[in-house]
């Protein structure tokens, strides 16, 4: 067996644990056990810091048996770690497919987990607005930004979780709304929007163009009322540290 | 070949979470500290910041997990290009990683598998460590694993294949005492024939750690103190190094801060008496 063989066998004893692969490798099952126990307790283990808050919702043998079926299903490819708890978002949706709230409470810290070591930016100062041709206006967001689609109380599940208080039992919401996470300076935010203001993000975060969202907001709501909301949303945005650069088209 | 790594005669810890604190706010009396590469191999945040200000106050040694210089494939460019954008920013004391694999076929274990003694993994090792210095622009240092698992149809000992890895690659060593006193365990060979066999002109950096009891094998979990046999080698080995830099690495069970520096004036202490 040449170095390739080798590194491919051990690798189908660490995913499979098969007999077949134990007896290629020489079949000293103490060291081959020490390996195969290393592998799967690092994953368990990065997913467990990936998603304390979850795993306190789901229950200790849930959250594992969860974590056993993503590592059995999918393991690891990437350099870092850091990327292993991306995938478990779509390993819930199968192995919990009636559960909005478990979905939305794993996005939830994963964003706050890829906001947090995303790349730095400064926030937009009122200065920078000073003599801006609005009409031309191209604003950046924050590189540290998420947003999601919300269809459950799982952010006041999450918000409690976090606190260490009694968490509400999880219901739909009577309207869907959206989940901003972000990093101002080096804390991650979570924040709850409705439908509308996730949108008009999603526009920004599309083109970047604020013309287009005064647009967008003014075939929603009307000319005067379109335009008020963009400079109320554009406030918001900018006090909130979620707009980093501008620039023009 | 890229310039051998300057000798720096030390003592340091393995910077962790749970330390930040007392190296940020106080005067910790260290020479040197050393973190995990790969935890500060991000676009920006809080570690990065963090790192920014430790190596302002001291010396920093980058340390790796993820290298994977033993695979067969060749080595990862983009980790590379990753891990040269943070030495270029740290400008670490040393870049170190191990003599292990973790990546085959885009699958990546996160562990340090041990590499086969062979020919063909030695021509493997040294490609590799030749592919790397040349990116990173810079000698680097590979530590000797713990190993619970030896290879039918190896040719060389472990000492014998690190002697060769460094002779051909002008590679330096970071000596683990705790893992040559694993492995000699666990395959039941001489640690002193392994600190006899290597190359100890090459040895620019000393790890110290603990270990626990597995089943009929040694651990090497990093959560206990450097126990008496470990430091026994260590006070044999430093008789034939020249000045290294001497660091304890604990990773799990991670006490308070006194605890390491008393356990690392007892390296200074043995350091002192050679």
């Amino acid at each position: 067996m040449n170095l390739a063989q080798l590194q491919q066998t051990f690798r189908e004893w660490l995913v499979s644990a098969s007999d077949a692969s134990a007896q290629l490798l020489g079949d000293d099952h103490a060291g081959l056990a020490v390996y195969q126990n290393n592998y799967r307790a690092q994953l368990v283990g990065c997913l467990e810091q990936a998603f304390p808050n979850l795993r306190r919702w789901l229950g200790e043998e849930a959250f594992l048996a969860a974590s056993i079926t993503h590592i059995d299903r999918h393991p690891p490819h990437a350099w870092t770690l850091d990327a292993y708890p991306e995938g478990f978002y779509a390993t819930l949706r199968d192995v919990f497919p009636r559960n909005p709230d478990v979905h939305e409470l794993a996005w939830i810290e994963s964003a706050l987990n890829e906001a947090f070591v995303a790349a730095d930016a400064l926030p937009l100062t009122p200065q920078a607005l000073v003599g801006l041709d609005w009409d031309t206006a191209v604003l950046q967001l924050s590189p540290s930004l998420r947003c999601h689609g919300l269809t459950t109380n799982a952010e006041a599940v999450w918000s409690a979780l976090w606190q260490d208080v009694p968490a509400p039992e999880a219901v739909m919401l009577a309207q869907p709304g959206g989940l901003l996470v972000w990093r101002r300076q080096f804390t991650s935010r979570l924040r709850q929007v409705d439908a509308q203001e996730l949108q008009a993000l999603q526009h920004v975060q599309a083109d970047g163009s604020f013309a287009g969202l005064c647009e967008w907001l003014v075939q929603r709501l009307g000319e005067e009322a379109g335009v008020i909301q963009a400079g109320e949303y554009l406030a918001g945005w900018l006090g909130s540290e979620l707009i980093v650069g501008v620039s023009h088209v | 070949m890229p310039i051998s790594n300057p000798h720096f005669s030390g003592y340091g810890l393995g910077l962790r979470k749970e330390h930040y604190g007392d190296f940020l706010e106080t005067s910790v009396a260290v020479d040197f500290v050393e973190v995990i590469s790969e935890n500060f191999m991000v676009a920006g945040g809080q570690p990065r910041h963090i790192l920014r200000q430790v190596r302002e106050r001291y010396p920093v040694a980058l340390h790796g997990v993820s290298m994977s210089i033993g695979t067969a494939e060749g080595l990862d460019m983009d980790y590379l290009l990753r891990l040269k954008s943070l030495v270029d920013e740290v400008e670490p004391l040393f870049v170190s990683d191990h003599l292990s694999w973790s990546r085959s076929g885009g699958f990546n274990a996160h562990d340090l598998l041990p590499v086969p003694y062979t020919d063909e993994a030695l021509a493997r090792v040294c490609a590799n460590i030749h592919q790397a210095q040349d990116v990173l622009g810079r000698t680097l240092l590979f530590e000797n694993p713990s190993s619970y698992l030896a290879f039918e149809g190896a040719s060389m000992t472990e000492w014998e294949f690190i002697g060769a890895m460094a002779k051909r690659t002008g590679c330096e060593l970071l000596l683990d005492v705790n893992n040559v006193f694993v492995s000699a365990s666990n395959h039941g060979f001489d640690a002193l024939a392994f600190l006899e066999g290597l190359p100890a002109e090459r040895v620019r950096q000393v790890h110290l750690a603990g270990h626990s009891q597995g089943r009929g094998l040694l651990i090497d979990s990093h959560d206990s103190p450097v126990c008496s046999g470990v430091w026994a080698l260590y006070a044999h080995a430093i008789t034939r190094l020249g000045p290294v830099a001497t660091m304890i690495e604990r990773d799990d069970e991670i006490p308070p801060l006194a605890e390491l520096l008393h356990e690392l004036a007892l390296a200074r202490t043995l350091g002192a008496k050679r």
